[in-house]
């Protein structure tokens, strides 16, 4: 093990237990309540990183995957009641096996025809859960919080610490898949597929890999949702705002590195907290929109990109060397 | 399903399927020929439809009203090709990931930009063709339906005219054929595809004027028209207006069929379910290059 890696899990093991410790420290609960949001954005954009970052393939339908997490889970507490590890591998199981299939898409579709798959895919799940009466249908359904364990004082206390041990793992897989020699067979991909391809380049087992991993992490992010919320219903796992959050967080953060989809989600989430609570849930989706288009449009490689610039002293916004004039 | 019910299914989505080929004609431009990744084309719609509203409320026709905003939102188009030629195409590289997350972006803006000026509600157009039906023996018409027909019929054959018989229309598909042998014949193939994505737009104001005749309409609508707009787009063939036209009856036709036999709530997953299934058997759509 290398001393960097070792760094990151001394770093996220003190990030988790700086998580339960605050269990005992912090009495507002809406803390708990907003860190959770902050936390499982954290997830889904680490997950769509490394399919959509290091790949290139853009996932529009990030919202299916999580909402697929969610309701596997509450089928089971239905059905079985089912205790909380096994909700979140069963939801791992089933999304990992959606990313998968999608995956296998990507043998015929790229580019924007793969990305209007995916929001096809979203539609079918949510008409699929829509008229899932098991489930709740369209009315959606109320999950009953459990007792929490011992150590925690609340659930949602227990949520929060599961949703930072989540996060920890999803940007660890990140920047597994980053620094392997996945993440090089991924930008190959992402770069140029046919030459990639024909240089020996694994292209459809990375494709299926990354597509899988990535479904299967977005899986876990949505699994505890209903126990979180006490309540489920197809428009809001099915919202938009998750689609459009899980791509704009990590192309504002920079979709070259893992910590990029971290920085963003972290910031952007936090700010969409502050904003909902402050003014209204209307403008914090807004700003996502006008902060993706100004990022892609003003900055493509997001705040690390950025920060990258700042280091190096030079003055921004210089075209790249090679362009064609016109 | 009995033979009355499947004949009045058939006409209904023959109906239907005209008025989805008018709004994706738009599309069938923009991103069959031009290759631009316009997902943000069902907002246009969308945002098109708010515009027929908001004059309604001055006693204007919808249709009337489409008609009047066609040129600013010719303009509009100009105006959003230019930029995204400007920073997207012109750069290069990396176009695929960048330029999906813009339009996507400005879909996004323009659905919470409705929601935060008109809330959410459903708006409705008034017209004195919208709530009448034609009675034809058992069965019955909707006008509404029939205007939409009549429109949609027009704004294809008119479009499919315009891009066979006229020079700027000749133009268009040349530059979606061989952009470089344009620019050898002394064309500008840049300032082609622009006045292209102009028109592309100017057919959403009077299709989005179809849309809240059609229907009430709602900001999130767009993001069901981005199925049935592709789906009809991609099945066309890219590019094809005849092929538009076909496409959106093939898909009027199945959606109706789904809704009188399984019901209003499967009726959203058919169009992605051809979709899926056309991008995975003929990804060259009916009438493809």
């Amino acid at each position: 093990m290398t001393v960097r890696w070792r760094m990151f899990l001394a770093g996220g093991a003190l990030l988790v237990l700086g998580a339960a410790l605050l269990t005992r420290l912090v009495d507002n609960e809406y803390f708990f309540f907003a860190a959770y949001v902050v936390l499982q954005f954290v997830v889904l954009a680490s997950a769509w990183n490394i399919l959509g970052g290091f790949a290139g393939y853009v996932n529009f339908g990030s919202a299916a995957f999580f909402a697929a997490g969610a309701y596997t889970a509450v089928a089971l507490l239905k059905a079985f009641d089912a205790p909380l590890p096994v909700l979140l591998l069963a939801a791992m199981l089933v999304t990992a096996t959606m990313g998968l299939l999608v995956g296998a898409l990507t043998l015929r579709l790229r580019g924007i025809f793969f990305s209007i798959a995916t929001v096809a895919i979203a539609v079918i799940c949510e008409t699929v859960v829509v008229n899932w009466a098991y489930v709740g249908g369209a009315r959606g359904t109320s999950v009953l919080q459990p007792a929490p364990a011992e150590l925690f004082q609340t659930y949602t206390r227990l949520l929060f610490v599961l949703m930072a041990l989540l996060a920890v793992l999803a940007a660890g897989v990140a920047r597994y898949v980053q620094v392997s020699w996945i993440g090089r067979g991924l930008r190959a991909i992402r770069d140029d597929e046919q030459a990639a391809e024909s240089l020996g380049v694994p292209t459809l087992r990375l494709k299926l890999f990354a597509a899988t991993v990535s479904g299967g992490l977005m899986g876990l992010a949505g699994a505890p949702f209903a126990l979180y919320m006490g309540f489920i219903e197809p428009s809001s796992v099915f919202s938009l705002n998750y689609a459009v959050s899980a791509l704009a967080m990590p192309i504002i953060g920079g979709t070259a590195s893992w910590v990029g989809p971290v920085l963003g989600a972290v910031l952007l989430a936090s700010v969409q907290q502050v904003v909902t609570v402050t003014v209204s849930s209307e403008l914090n989706v807004l700003i996502v929109g006008v902060l993706l288009v100004m990022f892609v449009v003003a900055a493509p490689q997001g705040l690390l990109g950025l920060i990258a610039r700042l280091r190096a002293g030079r003055a921004p916004a210089k075209p790249a060397a090679g362009e064609r004039h016109v | 399903m009995s033979p009355d019910l499947l004949l009045e299914a058939l006409v209904a989505g023959v109906l239907l399927g005209a008025f989805y080929a008018a709004v994706s004609v738009g599309l069938s431009l923009a991103f069959g020929l031009l290759e631009v990744p316009h997902i943000a084309h069902p907002a246009f719609l969308v945002l098109g439809a708010y515009g027929a509203w908001l004059l309604g409320q001055y006693a204007i026709d919808p249709l009337l009203a489409g008609v009047l905003l066609a040129p600013l939102f010719f303009v509009f188009g100009l105006a959003i090709y230019r930029f995204y030629h400007l920073v997207f195409e012109r750069r290069g590289s990396d176009t695929g990931l960048r330029g999906l997350a813009f339009f996507f972006g400005v879909a996004f803006i323009i659905e919470v930009g409705l929601i935060l000026a008109f809330g959410v509600d459903q708006r409705m157009a008034e017209a004195p063709y919208i709530g009448e039906s034609l009675a034809l023996g058992e069965m019955r018409l909707p006008l509404r339906m029939l205007v939409a027909f009549g429109v949609a019929l027009l704004l294809t054959l008119g479009l499919s005219l315009y891009l066979s018989r006229s020079f700027p229309g000749r133009a268009i598909r040349a530059v979606a054929q061989d952009q470089v042998a344009l620019a050898l014949m002394g064309a500008d193939p840049v300032r082609v595809k622009q006045w292209a994505f102009g028109i592309a737009t100017a057919t959403c104001a009077v299709a989005g004027a179809l849309l809240i005749i059609v229907g009430p309409v709602e900001p999130g609508q767009g993001r069901l028209y981005i199925g049935r707009t592709f789906c009809v787009a991609v099945l066309a063939g890219l590019g094809s207006m005849p092929g538009t036209l076909a496409a959106g009856l093939i898909l009027g036709v199945a959606e109706s069929v789904v809704l009188t036999s399984l019901g209003a709530s499967w009726a959203p997953a058919v169009a992605f379910g051809i979709l899926l299934l056309v991008l995975a058997v003929r990804p060259t759509g009916l009438f493809g290059r």
